[in-house]
């Protein structure tokens, strides 16, 4: 530590330098934050997926329906412990730009099978006590300044109008967290018994299910099994665990996904190639000055240190400023949260950012101290710079 | 003033590395920053190219997308008997039309995505004109029978001339391919409405009528006629605004990120500009020195450091426009719409305009990056200058 004001004076050998270099780096590892949020928010249905569940849709595709009562069939199937389902409703509040996935859902059984969401037990009671009762996630409820006890109106181009009134209302009885950090807090939920005797159309079907299974080592079997059970009627499913489920969803954003990191990718190793250079070049020009400390006595290996401690001090100080203010930018908010419902940074990120910025440092003045440190000291001195 | 200018430049190869690494940086920001704008700008076109002033589409009122519209048999019928729509021999030029979405394995990565599969009626061949058999043949009324976009037949498995895909109980035989000027129907898979609609159990509902108006200005006449008839609740657009409207979500998603990443890059550009002019200036402080005390004035120092900046920020810009163009343009990519559930497939686009604003944008960073030192190396004190080394 008593060579800190050394490293400092060679800091400050060239004020204006040092600082365009610390900023160039603290913008390229700003960039690596949010792509690091990015990547997390566009894949993170599928880090979230549980490993015990299995969805079962329709062969075709998720948007036919099936029926309730494969529920029954369903829960006969040996190794399954829980069933429940979920119906896309499609709601609109307000405008379709406040996009949030809305469905109704049978609310025991649902708590039950996603212990991800988390209610206090008086909203819970007040739900299963509610007909008309629904449960928001926190973002959601924060977006639009909803609180329990509001009342919401949805319309639905699919579903239409409820018997006997004008539009769809529910009636928010809790606001749900997530239990992690990426789970997606900004769904809406509503009781299925309620849609069901208020709809007037394609009654007794619902969306897909959600099956635990006792023994996730099994799920392939399982998924056989239940595929199996239903094959060749008017309503074929199509069963997988819920983590291939959310990949093939964010593999048909897919192709978007990976340009953006493509590119983030290399504007931020452009970056750090031109940044990385003129620190090089930094060392290079003090050749004249290295000589000097060996001369003094300083030996070779800790001028080799002197010189990787001053280039990774700027690299680390730029890379961990952009990561933190990144950071600071993302948790103030989501820019789009109908596109992206869970938008922040992870904590690999911001390691994975921290190693990156320390191998730069490493990189950037290995090279030429490397070479500053095996000059004779006649060299050195006669070298200027 | 430009003596001075070509006596830097002459000099420049002795600074080979750092003009080297200032032209990459500078290649890399531009290359990137034209990719980017390349995928807004080939979704846009795929999505406006397939809208037509004088095409209208009708879906059910208070539908915001095609999937979520229903209309009624006879609806479609006075829809089509509606003043302003164009007719040839055959009677009305009319599509009633069924929007459904199955799942396909995606080529590149093998897991299922959801591919657009639309019932039309002859008509539809006469509304949209643009579209083109390229193999095979159109399909026939009342067949189990397919035609499949080109970029649906790029960018999923299976969609080749000849095959048959199985869609829960039904097979159905792919009998040509099709394109539409790049559209968005080639990410489509068309079939007779009339045979989709019982595979589907829609009864005799249909979800949108497409109609070719006698013209442009024929849409008002249109749209007042059948949204002040009481049988009917519907929502009339223009194709060309429907379409824009349908691409919202995914436009505004890669804009925003793509001028977000845009700005950021061209900050980090601009410091690395900075700083290596400064070094260049740095590094020759003897000889601007030299040359004011011959008698130059500030003036011709300040614009040769600009014009050396400005020239290799162009250089750059020219490298990584070329890079970007070579690599990027024609790239097929496909994406999920989210507004319309099913995937999109489309190509990259790098236009002259965009070549033209990338380039611009490089000569700023260069302008902006040179200033600054250029003004020092002005204002030195000269007889300080000529004692640095």
């Amino acid at each position: 530590m008593k060579f800190l004001p050394l490293l400092w004076a060679g800091l400050k050998r060239k004020k204006l330098r040092t600082a365009l270099t610390f900023l160039s780096i603290f913008v390229a590892f700003m960039l690596f934050g949010f792509l690091g949020a990015l990547k997390e928010a566009l894949g993170a249905g599928v880090s979230m997926a549980g490993q015990d569940r299995l969805i079962v849709r329709h062969k075709v595709s998720l948007i036919q329906t099936l029926p309730e009562s494969y529920l029954a069939r369903i829960e006969a199937i040996p190794g399954v412990a829980a069933v429940c389902h979920q119906t896309w409703f499609s709601g609109i509040y307000q405008d379709p730009k406040n996009f949030f996935p809305n469905m109704p859902v049978m609310p025991g059984e649902f708590l039950a099978m996603f212990p991800e969401f988390v209610l206090d037990d008086a909203a819970k009671q007040a739900w299963l006590n509610t007909r008309t009762g629904a449960i928001v996630g926190r973002a959601t409820a924060n977006r639009f300044h909803w609180k329990i006890g509001d009342r919401i109106p949805l319309r639905s181009p699919i579903w239409g109008v409820p018997v006997g009134q004008a539009q769809w209302e529910f009636d928010i009885v809790g606001i749900y967290d997530g239990a992690k950090k990426g789970t997606d807090t900004s769904q809406f939920f509503f009781r299925y018994d309620y849609f069901e005797e208020a709809r007037q159309l394609l009654k007794g079907q619902v969306g897909w299910f959600t099956v635990r299974i006792a023994n996730p080592d099994q799920a392939a079997q399982i998924a056989a099994k239940i595929d199996g059970e239903f094959a060749n009627s008017p309503y074929e499913t199509k069963t997988e665990p819920e983590g291939a489920f959310a990949q093939g969803f964010a593999q048909q954003i897919g192709d978007i996904a990976t340009i953006m990191m493509a590119v983030v990718g290399a504007v931020f190793f452009t970056i750090l190639l031109v940044a990385g250079n003129t620190m090089a070049q930094s060392v290079r020009e003090r050749t004249a000055e290295l000589g000097v400390l060996k001369a003094l006595g300083f030996s070779n290996p800790m001028v080799l240190v002197l010189v990787l401690l001053e280039s990774c001090a700027i690299a680390m100080l730029g890379g961990c400023g952009g990561l933190g203010l990144a950071w600071l930018i993302i948790s103030s908010g989501n820019p789009v949260p109908s596109l992206l419902p869970v938008f922040y940074l992870p904590a690999n990120s911001l390691l994975g950012g921290s190693a990156l910025a320390a191998a730069l440092g490493l990189a950037a003045g290995a090279l030429p101290a490397w070479q500053a440190m095996r000059l004779r000291i006649s060299d050195a001195l006669r070298r200027g710079g | 003033m430009f003596s001075i200018a070509l006596f830097n430049l002459r000099t420049l190869p002795e600074r080979k590395a750092a003009a080297f690494t200032a032209v990459i940086g500078i290649a890399g920001v531009v290359g990137v920053l034209v990719g980017v704008l390349a995928i807004a700008e080939g979704f846009r076109r795929t999505m406006t190219v397939s809208g037509s002033p004088d095409v209208a589409v009708v879906l059910r009122g208070g539908a915001d997308t095609e999937m979520t519209s229903g209309l009624e048999r006879d609806a479609t019928r006075t829809i089509g008997d509606a003043p302003g729509v164009a007719r040839d021999a055959n009677g009305p030029l009319a599509s009633a039309e069924l929007f459904v979405i199955i799942n396909l394995p995606k080529r590149t990565t093998g897991t299922d995505a959801n591919v657009p599969l639309r019932g039309v009626q002859q008509g539809a061949f006469t509304v949209r004109d643009n579209i083109r058999i390229v193999e095979g043949r159109r399909f026939a009324t009342g067949r189990n029978e397919i035609i499949v976009g080109a970029g649906a037949a790029r960018a999923f498995a299976g969609l080749e001339v000849g095959k048959q895909i199985h869609v829960g109980q039904n097979l159905w035989e792919i009998v040509g391919m099709f394109t539409a000027n790049g559209g968005i129907a080639e990410s489509e898979i068309w079939a007779d409405t009339d045979v989709l609609q019982p595979a589907y159990h829609r009864g005799s509902t249909f979800q949108a009528v497409y109609v070719k108006l006698t013209s442009a200005a024929a849409f008002q006449q249109f749209k007042e006629y059948l949204t002040t008839n009481p049988k009917l609740n519907v929502k009339v657009e223009r194709q060309s605004d429907f379409y824009a409207e349908q691409s919202t979500a995914v436009t505004r998603f890669i804009t925003t990120i793509g001028v977000f990443i845009a700005s950021l890059m061209a900050l980090g550009a601009l410091f690395g500009a900075l700083n290596t002019m400064y070094s260049a200036v740095a590094a020759r402080t003897r000889e601007i020195a030299t040359l004011r005390a011959l008698g130059f004035g500030a003036g011709p120092v300040v614009f040769s450091v600009l014009t050396e900046s400005v020239l290799l920020s162009i250089a750059g810009g020219l490298l990584g426009g070329t890079a970007a163009y070579l690599l990027f343009d024609g790239y097929r990519a496909s994406t999920i719409n989210w507004q319309s559930f099913s995937q999109v497939t489309f190509a990259f686009r790098v236009t002259p305009h965009l070549l033209g604003s990338a380039l611009g944008f490089a000569t700023l960073i260069g302008l902006i990056g040179g200033v600054f030192p250029a003004l020092r190396a002005a204002r030195l004190p000269i007889a300080t200058g000529l004692r640095e080394d």
